[in-house]
């Protein structure tokens, strides 16, 4: 016998689960390219959000402040690489930390309830998988105001736009400048540094010149992939097309900043001269258009079709997807230019999407928001849910490298891992109406709950630990 | 009330009762059952020339200039090299010759991809993505098999399985967890559920051991290293114990102001070291620490006061049997047409050497049978002479 399951996959594979209440689709192609329509890039508690976008300006802006009065006194000159785990910092410094923390935290539950209480999932999935591949962490000075915006105005808006314009937007956003470096890379032949030279400024007085680790990355993660072709000469190029982005209102070359979208700025005095000869091409010297320019070809490079294609691939249909499914979605990205609502549908559409059987396990803030939804919960306090998701291993913007969050079942299913999820669930349960957890299971799993699980949950002492086990069940930790 | 039943004692009796398990004998070959083997990732690539800074060679000042204070005062290892002050207890070791550190070596990986590196530190293989199981997971099966008994105990010390553990052979992990408890029933009915799925199922038994293993514990997370290092010693104390394990440490991938990102990073090492080594006591002759990364980083400073992703670097050795107090370095100088693409460290010593060579004179195993199975493809041989047995 078998069983129609595209409603279970549709809700569980490409979706956050089943919403306490909803019912299963009954047409479920249609019920994920719907969702593409009425995606809402800024629903209205993104909107309410506060316009933090001056404070890692003010926050360099006290770091040097401060590292002049100590340099002044003699002290350590180290002060912008200051942790909360040191014993000499300022209380100035301290508060300052500590209300950014606190932002952060309200931004990661934002972020988790706009999935918990959406009607368009599998388009908040979309937004999870992009914001992964344009990763940003909340580690340096001034980025945990930043990294939040990143993903509610850089990737949002274009998830079912173009490519090119999410790429641009993306990599050239604070939060990106700020986490990899770009914001401090100047370059070596640029008006700013003659300026220094002539006035023989040495060092430990701020920007010296080139910083790499931007230009290698928008290669090696976000467009080309590590062997997509580019040579370390390429990186230099690449990063010296780059010197002049920053953000705003930071430091003496401020009055000399063009503002940019999203609060980036472009200084001029600090870019590279020159054309640059990037992966056999050639880019005048066209100021801050040098880097658009790369960035518009890297968007629509073969590397980067076949890259993007084998990641999307491997995220819906499997660590290791058909090869069939890869080839179809690198071929849509090579015709549309990297048209992301044609990628989007080419993915629906494929009968490789639809394999019975789980294709991937869950990670933990997949388990947790599909968790939530399950319950009913969408008014957990922010410290809790930002709480729960450090314990699961899985906080939004801090992963612990710009490749961002792995993708692969290894990294999640651990002995521990599962001790914690199963741990949460029983906290989870306990506050939640429990009458109905068989009909509530067979709702959120349609045509897939194995008797196995059936009978557990039939044979559970309390509607609360049937309601954990569920959370638990195999069921629930694959997709 | 609750009961004030100590973590240990339920759950393995819960273990018991649910599944019908019984804990595996701890029963090891004569000779390498009591050796201790401790793993330490340092991930993001730490700088190689600034864990011990070769201050002898007329390069080094130009190259590093902005940084040269941190070494004024600093622990001359010998002529050449002096220790990052920051590594003060590493520093105690390698003055009572219980600490070795190995300059100038890489693995064979070339490029400067912090995840291709890592995969191949990790897994061994001679390319990225070449093996799919890690090198620490084959020990275990290496071990397994020449001793025709159980697997020993493995585990990381980490929320999650890193690479360099993950494969055939058994191995768990465990971080301390702020969540409340799950009780003794739920846990019970979860392992019934599991029954009827194998990944589940062994996961959730390699789990309760795990648990059981570490016992109670105040701690909610691994950030503070003095308890890590203490967390990780008792984890390889007594019966039951890990033989192997493994921890990770960010904070290394220093682009800018390096000096202070470096200092804070090392001390966190040092301490994390330093309170294991104080934790396994009186075992610290049959224990060997390991700690390396993925590559080095460029020899000159870049233009916001850090290093960017570089070649050569540096590799630590530690234990009571370590043949220390020495920097073992074919040492390829800093002059720019010395440099590898005239910007990073050359390496001159195969990394892979180094670990294929500890880990068989401290387990006694055949050296070029290890080299063989935990880093297949290479044409170098293991090293020797590294471990005192």
């Amino acid at each position: 016998m078998s069983t129609d399951i595209s409603a279970h996959i549709a809700l569980n594979r490409f979706g956050y689960g089943i919403r306490s209440g909803d019912r299963p689709p009954d047409d479920a192609r249609r019920y994920l390219l719907r969702q593409m329509e009425r995606f809402d890039p800024k629903p209205a508690a993104i909107a309410a959000r506060e316009d933090v976008s001056a404070k890692p300006g003010e926050i360099l802006e006290m770091l040097r402040r401060l590292r002049r009065e100590r340099q002044r006194s003699g002290g350590d000159t180290a002060m912008m690489d200051m942790s909360m785990g040191d014993e000499a910092i300022p209380s100035e410094v301290r508060q300052s930390y500590m209300s950014a923390g606190r932002f952060l935290r309200t931004d990661i539950a934002l972020r988790t309830n706009v999935a918990i209480g959406s009607d368009t999932p599998f388009a908040e999935r979309m937004v999870h998988f992009w914001a992964n591949h344009f990763s940003v962490s909340a580690q340096k000075p001034g980025t945990h105001y930043q990294v939040g915006a990143h993903e509610f105005d850089a990737i949002r808006p274009h998830v079912f736009g173009r490519f090119s314009d999410m790429l641009r937007a993306a990599v050239l956003h604070p939060a990106m400048l700020l986490y990899l470096d770009q914001f401090q890379s100047v370059g070596p032949s640029s008006r700013f540094m003659q300026f220094r030279r002539r006035r023989q400024q040495g060092i430990g007085g701020g920007p010296q010149g080139l910083n790499e680790n931007l230009a290698r990355e928008i290669f090696e993660l976000h467009t080309l992939g590590v062997d997509g072709g580019y040579s370390q000469g390429d990186v230099t190029e690449f990063a010296k097309a780059l010197t002049g982005w920053t953000v705003s209102g930071i430091g003496r070359i401020d009055r000399f900043a063009e503002d940019k979208p999203n609060g980036a700025a472009f200084v001029a005095p600090a870019h590279e001269p020159g054309a640059r000869q990037i992966m056999g091409r050639t880019y005048r010297d066209s100021g801050s258009d040098q880097a658009l320019d790369v960035i518009a070809d890297l968007a629509r490079h073969p590397s980067t079709a076949r890259f993007i294609a084998a990641k999307l691939a491997r995220h819906f249909a499997g660590d290791e997807p058909p090869a069939s499914l890869v080839a179809k979605l690198e071929k849509d990205f090579l015709a549309t230019g990297g048209d992301l609502a044609s990628l989007t549908r080419t993915l629906v559409e494929a009968p490789e999407s639809w394999v019975a059987g789980p294709v991937k396990y869950r990670q933990p803030f997949e388990w947790l928001v599909a968790s939530l939804r399950l319950c009913g919960v969408d008014d957990l306090d922010f410290r809790r849910i930002s709480g729960a998701l450090d314990q699961l291993g899985q906080l939004p913007w801090r992963a612990p490298s710009p490749a961002g969050y792995d993708d692969l079942e290894g990294s999640w299913a651990g002995p521990d891992a599962l001790f914690r999820r199963v741990e949460l669930a029983e906290r989870l349960a306990r506050n939640v109406r429990t009458d109905t957890v068989l009909e509530h299971a067979e709702r959120a799993f349609p045509g897939a709950l194995s008797d196995h699980t059936r009978t557990w949950l039939a044979r559970a002492e309390s509607g609360h630990q049937a309601l954990g086990l569920l959370l638990v069940s195999p069921e629930m930790m694959r997709r | 009330m609750t009961m004030n039943l100590n973590r240990r004692t339920m759950l393995a009796g819960s273990l018991a009762l649910s599944a019908g398990l019984t804990l595996p004998k701890m029963a090891f070959a004569q000779g390498t059952g009591s050796k201790k083997l401790l793993f330490v990732l340092l991930r993001g690539a730490a700088d190689g020339m600034a864990m011990a800074a070769p201050i002898g060679d007329p390069g080094f000042a130009a190259l590093r200039e902005a940084n040269l204070g941190d070494y004024e005062s600093a622990v001359r290892a010998d002529t050449m090299f002096a220790i990052h002050p920051a590594f003060e207890r590493v520093g105690e070791a390698y003055a009572s010759g219980d600490a070795l550190f190995v300059h100038a070596t890489a693995t064979a990986y070339r490029e400067r991809s912090h995840f291709d590196g890592q995969n191949m530190l990790e897994t061994g293989g001679a390319s990225p993505y070449a093996a799919r199981d890690g090198w620490l997971n084959r020990l275990v099966g290496m071990i397994a098999a020449d001793s025709g008994t159980e697997p020993p105990r493995a585990l990381a010390i980490a929320p999650t399985m890193p690479l360099a553990l993950r494969g055939d052979a058994p191995a768990s992990s465990y971080a301390p967890s702020a969540l409340p408890q799950a009780s003794d029933a739920f846990m019970e009915r979860v392992g019934l559920l599991y029954e009827g799925d194998p990944q589940l199922g062994a996961l959730w038994e390699r789990a309760l051991e795990t648990q059981a293993m570490a016992g109670d514990s105040d701690m909610r997370n691994l950030r503070d290293a003095e308890a890590a290092g203490e967390l990780a010693a008792s984890l390889m104390n007594g019966e039951g114990a890990a033989q192997i394990a493994m921890i990770e440490l960010g904070g290394w991938d220093t682009h800018a102001n390096q000096r202070g990102a470096f200092a804070r990073a090392a001390r966190q090492l040092d301490t994390l070291l330093g309170a294991y080594r104080k934790g396994v006591g009186g075992d610290w002759n049959d224990t060997l620490v390991v700690v390396a990364t993925e590559f080095g980083r460029t020899a000159s400073l870049n233009g916001t006061g850090g290093t960017d992703h570089g070649t050569g670097g540096a590799a630590l050795l530690m234990g009571g049997a370590v043949k220390g107090g020495r920097v073992l370095a074919d040492w390829p100088g800093l002059a720019p047409s010395q440099l590898h693409e005239g910007r990073d460290l050359r390496p001159t010593t195969a990394l892979e050497s180094v670990l294929a060579g500890a880990l068989a004179e401290h387990m006694r195993l055949d050296p070029a049978r290890a080299m063989a199975q935990l880093f297949p493809g290479r044409s170098a041989s293991p090293s020797s002479g590294l471990i005192g047995v």
